[in-house]
């Protein structure tokens, strides 16, 4: 989740404190106009999130976008497991892009995580109202399943058949409490009589719902935490699934996009004829800092744009370079002027006292590399847009485009469709695409698609930014960690989605503001990222320091009993920690925290012939409180491992002369399936403890376990990503 | 100009220019929106068709030089009962999609490398699957083709325990 997103939610509060936030949608008139959206006569609509029809289809609407993380089938699982319905009568949607399917109980459990725990007293009434009328339909931050699952659709379940039981109680003429449900049907066991949900649901539908129905313990769930098969998949692998990149309308232009190489430049001149001159092509369109060629197809688009030499300007920004950023980092470092300052203790006495270790870790600038690079189909008509697009936030779209076409919010149009990947790549705020698809519409007749090559969606990204840790720490006389302080040089203050899980009498984390002429983005786990980079392997610094084993020396600063110290343990234990090893093989263990999941892995590595590591086998022990479908779960922890694998071992993106260098996968190397590891064993611990999600903690812990077991296995310690970029690490 | 050639069986004409690449002829010209563009240099196979029965990156072979040939896309490797071919039905059992946009260029290099090695080793996998996945399906990969192939996966992906 974005610093960006969480200003809002504050903002918002603010405003509405001040009574200055403009309320154009109360709660009533917007769940009603979902209703109307989506509920047909004969059919029963319970709440707005799940309906059955006549022939017992329970139909659920995801607020949520389906980018691969399977919350779709999640979330059918949560409300079909509270309305004890058939699975095979299960159906999943897309939720409309209206303000009814405003993401209300993401920013109910989202905001405590940001503002501590008194924001779990506001009232529902007013998250609901700021969400609404933001408004904000987010897809991110690893929320689906543990806010909107654990709080909209099992009570929308549990709301649902608690209205079906009364209304079968009615009609039957016995007591409530002699009915049960299962299977889509209410059961009347002493007289042997029942009914589907399918009869009962639009009379049920009618009834008032219980505003806080009971919801079921663990030990009554039917289809929560089991491996159902995920309802997308039958659509991904005959090709019929419909991206944003496969929209397709009568008469529809397709254009494509050049951007200032520089980030910060404009656009200052350019000449159309070459352009022109290319058979299929309609039009150029310049923009403040870009230029776009319409045609009759891509390629006629493409090589109309390569046809041109634009002339831009480069914001002020012509000398920056990752290496001018690096230097600017440690500079602002050594001044000691932190503008942000967390922690407790007088760390600055337990290191001047104890037995002292620094080091600097740094990591680059790494791009999301969606495989859908951006495409967005607009049509501008009679003052009012219609939009086709996935991004992570379908009604913050809708405002945006508003903006850029200067109309209102009712005069635009979404269709929401899924998404080749995101990663955080594809929050509004952060797409640049928006305006540009809004100024291409308004500029042609008809509909026009923008398909953004790779070329300009790897330099034009908005990067996990490059950032730079000081880290410090002091032992004491029995080799316990007395100090411990890490001063961060980026964009962002951590603080609050990072924690430090260690026991250490003296902390201290201080911030230094620095800001590239970059867009930082989230990035999968974002900050958790390379904070949990830094800590891990300096945690594994400081055992070889003491000379104590790095899992034991991390067992010594985790409470007994903790959620922490059993993960530790569980992947310690499934990883044979201490076992031995072939000849030239190392071990590496680290622990991170993340979107209120607990994640600990094992590495083992070696160096190849080549000098390239080799990663043999992950281990992974994983509490997540409750997994909903484990066999996704799984998945979603093995593609983290395997993505931050790729990250860690060879991705980079630098600047020189204040542009990206790198151009598409021929200079930006991705992890293939033959540098992924044989095995990545996850291992789940189901503590039940609250919710946490499940598509981004498995990122952080790997980056360290892997330098940490690159340590074990040559004596080289790794304090720079990507790892590539390290001399040989043949000894 | 018309270039003429055969995909999924039946005959089709191009009417771009010669140079277009097939990709956008397959997904512009004939609506076969399942082959996905990634890269447009031949680098992450996610435009995979095969072109006379080999696995080939179509955004980066111009339809003149097609001409003539039999194309097969990710919407004709179902059988000819509408079944899904036996690589798509193992995609679904080992459930490999996440977010799926990789997957047809995937699928069909998988079909193509089982085609010409009907029992292939984890080396000839990891030698023929040279496609990119970012979600990191890779595991799941390996294992789908051991089962399409009849095979025990020969190494243990994991497991949720």
């Amino acid at each position: 989740m974005k610093i960006g997103r969480r200003n809002f939610l504050y903002g918002g509060l603010a405003l509405a404190g001040a009574g200055v936030f403009g309320v154009r949608w109360s709660d009533h008139h917007a769940r009603a106009a979902a209703s109307a959206a989506t509920v047909a006569a004969g059919e029963g609509g319970f709440t707005v999130w799940l309906k059955i029809a006549a022939d017992d289809v329970v139909t659920v609407y995801s607020p949520h976008i389906d980018f691969g993380q399977g919350s779709h089938t999640g979330l059918a699982q949560m409300a079909a497991d509270e309305l004890d319905a058939d699975w095979a009568h299960m159906r999943v949607e897309q939720a409309p892009a209206i303000p009814g399917f405003a993401t209300v109980e993401l920013a109910q459990g989202f905001l405590p995580q940001v503002m501590g725990d008194g924001a779990r007293h506001l009232p529902k009434a007013l998250v609901a109202m700021l969400a609404r009328n933001f408004p904000m339909q987010l897809t991110g931050g690893s929320t689906a399943l543990r806010f909107t699952g654990q709080m909209a659709m099992r009570a929308a379940g549990a709301a649902a058949r608690a209205a079906l039981v009364e209304e079968a109680a009615e009609r039957l003429g016995v007591p409530a409490g002699e009915l049960t449900t299962a299977a889509s049907r209410v059961t009347h066991a002493r007289s042997g009589r029942s009914l589907r949900y399918g009869e009962l649901a639009e009379k049920a539908a009618a009834r008032s719902l219980p505003e806080n129905p009971p919801l079921k313990t663990a030990k009554d769930f039917k289809l929560i935490g089991q491996s159902v098969p995920r309802m997308d998949i039958p659509a991904k692998v005959d090709g019929s699934a419909q991206y944003g990149m496969d929209i397709h309308l009568p008469g529809m232009k397709v254009a494509t996009i050049m951007m200032a190489p520089v980030r910060g430049g404009k656009l200052t001149g350019v000449d159309d004829k070459p352009a022109m001159a290319v058979k299929g092509v309609e039009k150029v369109v310049r923009l403040d800092d870009a230029v776009a060629v319409v045609a009759s197809g891509y390629w006629p688009a493409l090589k109309g744009l390569r046809a041109l030499s634009p002339q831009f300007s480069d914001g002020g920004h012509g000398t920056l370079s990752s290496a001018a950023i690096a230097t600017a980092q440690d500079q602002l470092r050594a001044a000691g002027k932190p503008d942000k300052k967390h922690g407790s203790g007088d760390v600055a006495a337990a290191l001047a006292g104890g037995r002292k270790l620094e080091a600097v870790y740094r990591a680059p600038f790494v791009h999301h590399a969606m495989m859908e690079p951006f495409a967005a189909t607009a049509h501008f008509k009679d003052g009012k847009l219609e939009l086709w697009i996935g991004l992570q936030d379908p009604l913050a779209t809708r405002t945006m485009a508003a903006k850029a076409a200067g109309i209102g919010f009712d005069d635009v149009t979404l269709h929401t469709l899924i998404m080749g990947g995101g990663f955080g790549r594809r929050f509004p705020d952060k797409c640049q695409i928006i305006g540009q698809v809004v100024a291409l519409a308004k500029a042609v007749d008809g509909p026009v698609k923008l398909i953004w090559s790779r070329e300009e969606e790897l330099r034009h990204g908005t990067y996990r930014p490059q950032v730079s840790g000081g880290m410090a720490a002091a032992l004491d006389g029995a080799g316990k960690l007395a100090a411990w302080r890490m001063d961060y040089v980026q964009s962002e203050d951590s603080e609050a989605e990072t924690r430090f899980p260690y026991q250490v009498p003296a902390t201290a984390r201080q911030h230094f503001q620095y800001q590239s002429n970059q867009d930082d983005g989230p990035l999968r786990s974002v900050n958790s990222n390379h904070i949990g980079f830094f800590n891990e392997c300096f945690m594994d610094e400081m055992a070889h320091t003491a000379g104590q084993d790095p899992y034991k020396f991390r067992r010594a600063h985790l409470p007994e009993g903790s959620r922490h110290a059993k993960v530790l343990d569980a992947v310690a234990e499934k990883a044979g920690w201490g076992s031995p090893l072939p000849a030239g093989h190392g071990r590496g263990i680290a622990l991170v925290e993340s979107f209120g999941t607990i994640v600990a892995e094992v590495v083992e590595a070696s160096v190849g012939a080549d000098g390239a590591p080799v990663v043999h086998k992950v281990t992974v022990a994983v509490d997540c409180g409750t997994t909903v479908n484990p066999r996704n779960a799984e998945a979603q922890i093995q593609g983290a491992v395997v993505m931050a694998l790729s990250m860690a071992l060879g991705e980079e993106i630098t600047l020189d002369k204040g542009a990206v260098v790198q151009s598409n996968f021929s200079d930006y190397p991705l992890l293939k399936l033959a540098g992924a590891p044989a095995t990545i064993a996850v291992h789940f611990l189901d503590s039940g403890a609250e919710m946490g999600g499940i598509g981004e903690p498995g990122v952080p812990p790997t980056a360290p376990a892997l330098a940490n077991a690159l340590f074990a296995a040559t004596g080289k310690r790794i304090r720079q990503l990507p790892i590539r970029d390290q001399a040989s690490l043949r000894s | 100009m018309t270039i003429t050639a055969t995909v999924n069986g039946k005959a089709v004409e191009f009417n771009g220019e010669g140079d277009t690449p097939l990709l956008w002829a397959l997904r512009e010209e004939l609506g076969l929106t399942g082959t996905k563009f990634g890269c447009g240099i031949a680098a992450c196979g996610a435009c995979t068709v095969h072109v006379d029965g080999q696995p080939t990156r179509s955004c980066s072979l111009p339809i003149e030089a097609a001409a003539g040939k039999a194309i097969t896309t990710i919407e004709g490797l179902k059988h000819a009962d509408g079944t899904l071919s036996a690589v798509q039905q193992a995609w679904i059992e080992v459930q490999v999609p996440q977010c799926g946009y990789c997957q047809s260029g995937q699928i069909m290099a998988a079909a193509a490398l089982i085609a010409k090695n009907p029992h292939p080793s984890d080396a000839d996998i990891d030698a023929a699957m040279t496609n990119i996945c970012r979600c990191g399906t890779y595991l799941r990969i390996r294992e789908a083709i051991h089962r399409a192939t009849g095979q025990a996966a020969q190494a243990v992906s994991g497991g949720a325990a």
